[in-house]
């Protein structure tokens, strides 16, 4: 006690208290973000993949999409989807939706790869649609041209995710996300289903050659070593304008103060 | 109002105070070491600039904290440099500032005119050289003369030429003609309408004739974004509708504000953004300016498709593509 009446009234005092509830409650917040995991089904009694699926869409999807994902008020109709729009919806931890505002964001999977794969094989048998794709499937290292890529990168997809993949802002608080750390699966379903906001690039305008050539341009620029160190994340003049202004600006000011002060 | 003002008298100028360095031998002999430190550490920096020309590895990247990965020869060389010349330069200041003499010197205006013998004296050289040239006895040598001076002039003159010619109605042509194929960009694919889904895109030049390339000048004009919606989402006029094919719908590429590539599209909205400004247009309602600096909706291509079921142009853009311009609508 005699230590917090000691302090209280330290020129620190108040910003570090500011600071420290700012803390607490981005904490509670993301407490409450998190979706709890839920407990893995066993797989003995159950007869088929597409059965297990059904069973965890009643359980986890039907609330939002409709009993029969036929949809329902908050979620659209995910018949006709395919299974690749439900492999990069639920294995890039997009759905289920823990927060429903503007922009649904990629973060943990709540299901585990077995029960991605039931959930779309369901969906899938509801009416046909675009297959999930997997990482072995995809040649791109072996198939896609990096010059190709970049030039489909650049014509394609660099006005909303940055011309160094990076994202970028859109309308009303959504974004484009980065496609850094993407794996190439979730790139190519991307590409194939057009997920939120993000229009689809059908398999006859951007071939599938063409699309692990994207992918294999995304995964050289994860790569690209930064020569001059911090990269500054990469979204040009901005970052880079700020530091060149604060910094440099601020080193030449104080450059200036020290050559015109008089010596003693 | 007896009172009498007194003017202020002129001050003068401050007691000069001397400096440690000018009244204490000890601190001379410190600030004398300083500066030798300060050159010697310029020494330093080229030491390190020579060692990471010579001795560090182009390709040898080091961990720093804060700055991550980062090529040594470069950062060493620059470093090197940097060092080098910013302490020599501090050492002259710092050596100028507490040893180099220190009295005060007061140096008065001059007069800017010259005396006037001194002018009178300049006239008379002038008059006299001028009369020596001889140029009043030989005419041939003044005219000539003159002629090479008045002719070298027009030279630049000339080369003001390379301004022009001027764009005629460049600004107001593209490539796009009645039955002109869309093609996909890049890959050069002509397009048919079930190879577009309902929220999909595709980024669309026209073809050339055999035999054509494609300059970046035509690039510039004729790129194309081609967006398929359903078809009852659209809000357009009936001459706007028929420039549209079972839902898919063709707009100019280049913003309508400062010629920017629009092609940020958000299919949940059906909105299009140009990302340099903001510039927002409504795809529903033909581009359409909703938000943003943009005067004019994005100019719309009619498209149909022809015998081979390829989409097509159906008539050439109805006005010029990209910026305002002078005389654009003349």
């Amino acid at each position: 006690m005699r230590f917090i009446s000691k302090y209280r009234r330290h020129r620190f005092a108040a910003p570090l208290l500011l600071l420290g509830a700012l803390f607490l409650a981005g904490l509670t917040y993301s407490a409450a973000q998190a979706v709890t995991r839920q407990a893995t089904l066993s797989q003995s009694d159950k007869a088929t993949l597409i059965a297990e699926g059904k069973e965890i869409f009643a359980r986890g999807c039907s609330s939002c999409h409709g009993i029969n994902a036929e949809g329902a008020g908050i979620g659209p109709s995910l018949v006709g989807v395919g299974a690749a729009s439900v492999d990069f919806q639920v294995a890039t931890g997009r759905m289920p939706v823990a927060d429903m505002s503007q922009q649904i964001a990629r973060k943990t999977p709540v299901y585990d790869d077995q029960e991605v794969a039931a959930l779309a094989a369901y969906v899938a048998s509801l009416a046909p649609g675009p297959a999930a794709v997997t990482n072995e499937e995809l040649a791109w290292e072996r198939d896609g041209n990096t010059a190709e890529g970049g030039e489909l990168f650049r014509n394609n997809c660099s006005m909303c995710h940055n011309l160094a993949g990076q994202g970028g802002a859109l309308t009303q608080g959504k974004y484009a996300p980065t496609v850094m750390g993407v794996e190439p699966r979730h790139i190519y379903e991307a590409m194939l289903t057009g997920p939120q906001a993000m229009p689809v690039f059908s398999e006859t305008i951007l071939t599938p050659q063409e699309k692990l050539s994207v992918i294999k341009w995304i995964k050289h620029a994860e790569n690209e070593p930064a020569l001059g160190g911090a990269a500054l994340g990469r979204v040009g003049p901005v970052t880079e304008g700020l530091l060149a202004w604060v910094l440099g600006l601020g080193l030449l000011i104080g450059v200036a103060v020290w050559l015109t002060s008089k010596a003693r | 109002m007896s009172k009498e003002l007194t003017p202020l008298s002129d001050p003068g100028l401050s007691e000069h105070v001397h400096r440690k360095a000018d009244v204490d031998p000890q601190a001379a002999k410190k600030a004398e070491r300083q500066v030798g430190i300060l050159f010697l550490l310029s020494v330093f920096g080229t030491l390190l600039f020579v060692y990471a020309y010579v001795g560090i590895d182009e390709d040898s990247f080091i961990f720093l904290p804060v700055l991550g990965s980062t090529n040594a020869h470069q950062l060493f060389l620059g470093l090197g440099l940097a060092i080098a010349l910013f302490f020599i330069g501090m050492a002259a200041v710092h050596w100028a500032k507490v040893l180099m003499p220190d009295h005060e010197v007061i140096d008065h205006r001059k007069e800017q005119r010259s005396k006037d013998e001194e002018r009178d004296d300049f006239v008379a050289t002038v008059k006299e050289r001028s009369a020596e040239a001889g140029l009043g006895r030989r005419p041939f040598i003044k005219r000539t003369m003159l002629l090479s001076l008045g002719l070298v002039g027009i030279s630049p003159i000339l080369l003001l030429g390379d301004l022009g010619p001027l764009p005629g109605d460049d600004q107001k042509k593209t490539n796009w003609k009645s039955g002109t194929r869309l093609l996909t960009d890049p890959g050069d694919r002509p397009i048919r309408p079930s190879d577009l889904e309902v929220g999909g895109v595709a980024q669309v030049q026209p073809e050339l004739a055999a035999g054509k390339v494609r300059h970046l000048d035509d690039i510039a004009k004729d790129s194309v974004l081609l967006i398929r919606i359903r078809p009852e989402e659209f809000n357009l006029d009936a001459k706007r509708l028929s420039w549209t094919y079972e839902g898919i719908i063709a707009f100019s590429k280049i913003c309508s504000h400062m010629g920017c590539a629009v092609a940020l599209y958000e299919q949940t909205t059906k909105h299009l953004l140009c990302p340099c400004h903001q510039s927002t247009f409504d795809v529903t309602r033909a581009a359409k300016v909703i938000f943003g600096p943009s005067a004019r909706a994005l100019p719309q291509l009619p498209i149909t498709v022809d015998s081979q079921g390829y989409l097509v142009a159906k008539e050439p853009f109805s006005e010029p593509v990209g910026p305002s311009f002078w005389r654009r609508n003349k």
